[in-house]
């Protein structure tokens, strides 16, 4: 355990994201395997463990520590790994007892059967020193939060494989990688030049998504209108849909299976493709406001009536495979005709292809683009009609391009403290506008702010605090936040009836008095039926 | 039991008032009515009494000052003229009669010249602590307990989270890094009072003895702690060095600098902070701090608990910090405990972030 948690350290502490790359290369080059594979895993958020869950954490913690002091540590320390790392008594005996190897510590969890987990947990924590709590804790919760995302741990593995395989890129890593399993030796081997590239192609595996860049106003006026395709950009959630070889999976944009919260959609992928397309709620064709979708999201299953309320639709934008033959170095222009030809004859029940929309010139779509206020449309998007579809986020073949942001004076009500890397700052505000002469909540941002200002605000919460709530302080109504947003529906879950959609903090109007802030009526008037 | 022990029952004795009828919070700062001061006021009042040198403790403009002689001499480095009207000095151990109260002052073990304030009246005392810590400092007085009816401490890190390992290990860390990377220049985080000098006598005890370059804030209170009998060694300005002599150098700058452009003259400088919120990884990541040191010039959780156990008060009032863990454990060992929701004090979890001393 020592080496794995003296990384974790390293990597909390390295600030430079090519100096987590370095220690990352550098861990890969040495530990041996299986604990490398382990430690990839653990990054990548490929290890979880039924039963150490953070309630389970929690409840072991409060046998060794006051709860009512745990509690209060855990708010302020804002991570439950950290906080049980750092609080777990010392024991004096603890030099006696030799701690666990990250391999012993994943066997002996993946053998444990149920009710075994947290008797083991405890035991190596009652021999591990804080550091090797703080790893332990993140290892088995599955949730680091420690500034590597899967996307950089794989980037280091490029890199590193690189010394053996000048040719491989992280494209290559994440489209093998779903084929595979931790500990992963297979693609240690590959990576060192020992074995074959590990096969890919069959099998319900996430192919890499292809995403795009905002288009901003001086990148337009360079572009060949005539180079471009333009379609909606809806507003729902990117999936990729795989049915290959009689498996069926629904992938999120960043290869998260979602199949299991969508049996309306998996039900009917009775075909052998992969398509790229946006998952919405739909009813009889019509776009239900995000906030619907919204209710069927995160959810390991779903009821018959939320099947119901909410019928999920996939509107297709490409194609990758058809059966066994890979589109993806076609053009644009291409794949949409097979995209076109395919849809024609298998015809698939709950979805449809975006249309394109066509246009000879910008200025006709900078009109239809503030036009468009409808539900379920985000703006449009541009797309290279010569280009690839090409893995990860290539600037220059797509571009999205919003309809502008609604924006409204709102006054701070509430600020919340926020966790991982803001943890103990106030960051999360909730915000509300005039009704009468009281204020009414409309909803909550935690983003839109520089460092810079989140220090400032975090200060002004403290001078201002009225009242506290755990991690909640209610705030003086004394600070404007121009607050931007996609768009607002009627909501019933909200006190003030209103819900937006993608709400941040635009501006922070330190010198705008609270009683200028914006009325619901206002609010209201921005709704799309 | 000592006298002063015997608790007395919500001030139902009309001749021993309980303590919080004759001290009180007002939007000055803790005043004590018998004596007609204030200790450590947060705006500038008729008379004050003065626990120690940190900015959010000793403040510009009172009429009448009473501190230790370190103390004084720290304020009258640092403020100069604006330090206020008349300023008189207080031996630790002697007594001082105020109007109706004995002021006595007690090394509190924080910084050079910090002092714990008891105070005696109508048969009672109390103990105003200030900031305090328990563990061996080279550069000042240790924290002595004395027995009182109602002790008045802070919450800096009063929770169990908070556990200073010993400091020559965190020194070692620093010697160990310097080992590993001689050619980076390493710069430490540091407060300009207290926490400078008192990681150089820790860097000087465990054989460090290269010079050590400082920001040219730090300088003015080195050369003040050499005046008064603290050994510091070879110390040279790192505003004027050339950057050649940087290269492996141990730099010492204000948390604020070490982040900002001054830092870039060093050479790929590994980035250090001294302080006991580096115990918590987050903090530590939220300031971009690559080697984290935890030492600490305020008690951990332990030395704050075992503190309430040595002066054995029957009633303890918190200051400032956080109040809601130790008011709870107090209450949860029998002792009376509140909060007294002080404002004004720069660490409510904001160290770093404001620029605040209090680490």
């Amino acid at each position: 355990m020592n080496r794995f948690a003296a990384l974790i350290d390293a990597l909390v502490f390295m600030p430079s994201r090519n100096g987590k790359i370095r220690l990352l290369v550098e861990h890969f080059a040495t530990a041996p395997d299986p604990e490398r594979g382990w430690a990839l895993a653990a990054l990548t958020g490929a290890l979880s463990f039924r039963e150490a869950k953070p309630a389970a954490i929690r409840e072991l913690a409060a046998t060794r520590v006051d709860p009512e002091l745990l509690a209060l540590s855990y708010d302020y320390v804002g991570d439950l790994a950290e906080t049980v790392a750092l609080i777990w008594p010392e024991r004096p005996e603890r030099a006696n007892s030799l701690p666990p190897s990250l391999d012993e510590v994943v066997e002996a969890l993946r053998a444990a059967r149920r009710g075994q987990v947290m008797g083991l947990v405890e035991g190596w924590l009652d021999t591990l020193d804080s550091s090797g709590r703080f790893a332990l804790l993140k290892l088995i919760t599955g949730a680091l939060r420690i500034g590597v995302s899967a996307r950089l741990a794989k980037t280091a593995l490029a890199e590193w494989g690189r010394l053996a395989r000048p040719e491989v890129s992280v494209d290559d890593v994440e489209e093998v990688w779903h084929g595979l399993t931790a500990p992963y030796a297979e693609l240690f081997a590959w990576l060192e030049g020992r074995a074959e590239r590990p096969a890919t192609g069959a099998g319900a595996g996430f192919r890499p998504m292809m995403l795009s860049h905002p288009l901003e106003e001086e990148d337009r006026v360079a572009l060949d209108p005539a180079a471009y395709a333009a379609e909606w950009k809806w507003d729902g959630i990117r999936v990729q849909m795989v049915a290959r070889g009689g498996e069926r999976r629904l992938y999120s944009r960043t290869g998260d299976d979602v199949s299991g919260a969508f049996p309306d959609i998996v039900d009917h992928m009775n075909f052998d493709a992969v398509l790229d397309g946006e998952l919405l709620v739909a009813r009889d064709g019509v776009v239900a406001p995000f906030n619907d979708l919204q209710q069927r999201l995160n959810r390991k299953t779903v009821t018959a009536q939320m099947l119901r309320d909410g019928p999920a639709w996939v509107r297709l934008y490409d194609i990758l495979f058809d059966g066994d033959e890979d589109l993806r170095g076609l053009s644009f222009v291409e794949r949409r005709a097979r995209l076109e030809r395919w849809y024609e004859a298998v015809q698939p029940r709950r979805m449809d292809l975006s249309p394109l929309v066509p246009f000879d010139r910008w200025d006709e779509l900078v009109a239809l683009r503030e036009g468009a206020r409808e539900n379920g449309i985000e703006g449009l998007m541009l797309k290279r009609r010569d280009s690839a579809y090409l893995a990860g986020r290539p600037k220059g073949p797509w571009f999205k391009w919003k309809r502008g942001a609604l924006t409204l004076d709102t006054v701070m009500m509430y600020a919340q403290r926020g966790h991982g890397k803001r943890s103990s700052y106030y960051s999360d505000y909730t915000f509300g506008v005039w009704r009468g002469e009281e204020l009414v909540p409309v909803g909550k941002a935690y983003s839109g702010f520089t460092d810079a200002e989140l220090v400032e605000l975090d200060r002004w919460v403290r001078n201002h605090t009225t009242r506290r709530y755990g991690p909640v302080r209610e705030v003086e109504a004394g600070l404007v936040l121009e607050v931007a947003f996609d768009s607002v529906h009627p909501s019933n879950r909200h006190k003030s009836g209103l819900a937006m959609r993608f709400p941040r903090i635009h501006r922070i109007r330190w010198d705008k008095p609270a009683h200028e802030a914006d009325r619901l009526e206002t609010l209201a008037a921005m709704v799309v039926e | 039991m000592s006298a002063a022990h015997q608790s007395n029952q919500g001030g139902s004795n009309p001749s021993r008032p309980h303590p919080d009828r004759w001290i009180k919070v007002l939007p000055g700062g803790l005043y004590v009515e018998p004596g007609g001061f204030y200790i450590d006021p947060v705006r500038p009042v008729e008379r004050a009494v003065v626990t120690h040198g940190h900015s959010d403790h000793a403040r510009p403009g009172n009429r009448h000052v009473l501190a230790t002689p370190g103390t004084l001499a720290i304020m009258r480095q640092r403020m100069g003229a604006g330090v206020g009207g008349s300023l008189q000095a207080l031996d630790y151990g002697e007594t001082l009669r105020i109007g109706d109260v004995d002021v006595r002052l007690v090394p509190a073990g924080h910084v050079l010249g910090s002092a714990q304030v008891v105070l005696e009246h109508a048969g009672s005392r109390v103990v105003v602590s200030g900031d305090y810590k328990r563990r061996l400092d080279r550069t000042c007085a240790p924290f002595e307990p004395v027995p009182c009816d109602v002790f008045v401490t802070e919450a800096t890190f009063g929770l169990p989270v908070f556990r200073h390992p010993p400091d020559l290990g965190e020194v070692g860390k620093l010697l160990h890094s310097m080992a590993l990377f001689p050619e980076r220049s390493h710069v430490v985080g540091v407060y300009a009072l207290g926490k400078c000098q008192r990681l150089i006598t820790l860097l000087r005890a465990a054989g460090y003895d290269r010079p050590i370059w400082l920001h040219g804030a730090l300088e003015p209170l080195c050369r003040l702690y050499s005046d008064l009998g603290v050994e510091l060694g070879d110390l040279r300005p790192a505003t004027v060095a050339a950057k050649e002599d940087l290269k492996g150098a141990l730099v010492l700058a204000p948390p604020a600098a070490v982040a900002d452009r001054w830092a870039r003259r060093l050479a790929d400088p590994v980035v250090a902070m001294a302080s006991g919120w580096m115990r918590v990884r987050q903090r530590a990541r939220q300031r971009g701090v690559e080697l984290p040191l935890v030492i600490s010039d305020h008690a951990d959780w332990d030395e704050l608990c075992r503190t309430l156990e040595d002066v054995g008060a029957p009633e303890v009032w918190v200051t400032h910090g956080r109040e809601e863990a130790l008011v709870h454990y107090a209450t949860s060992r029998g002792i009376r405990a509140r909060a007294l929701a002080l404002i004004g004090f720069e660490d409510e979890d904001s160290e770093g972030i404001s620029g605040g001393e209090a680490s």
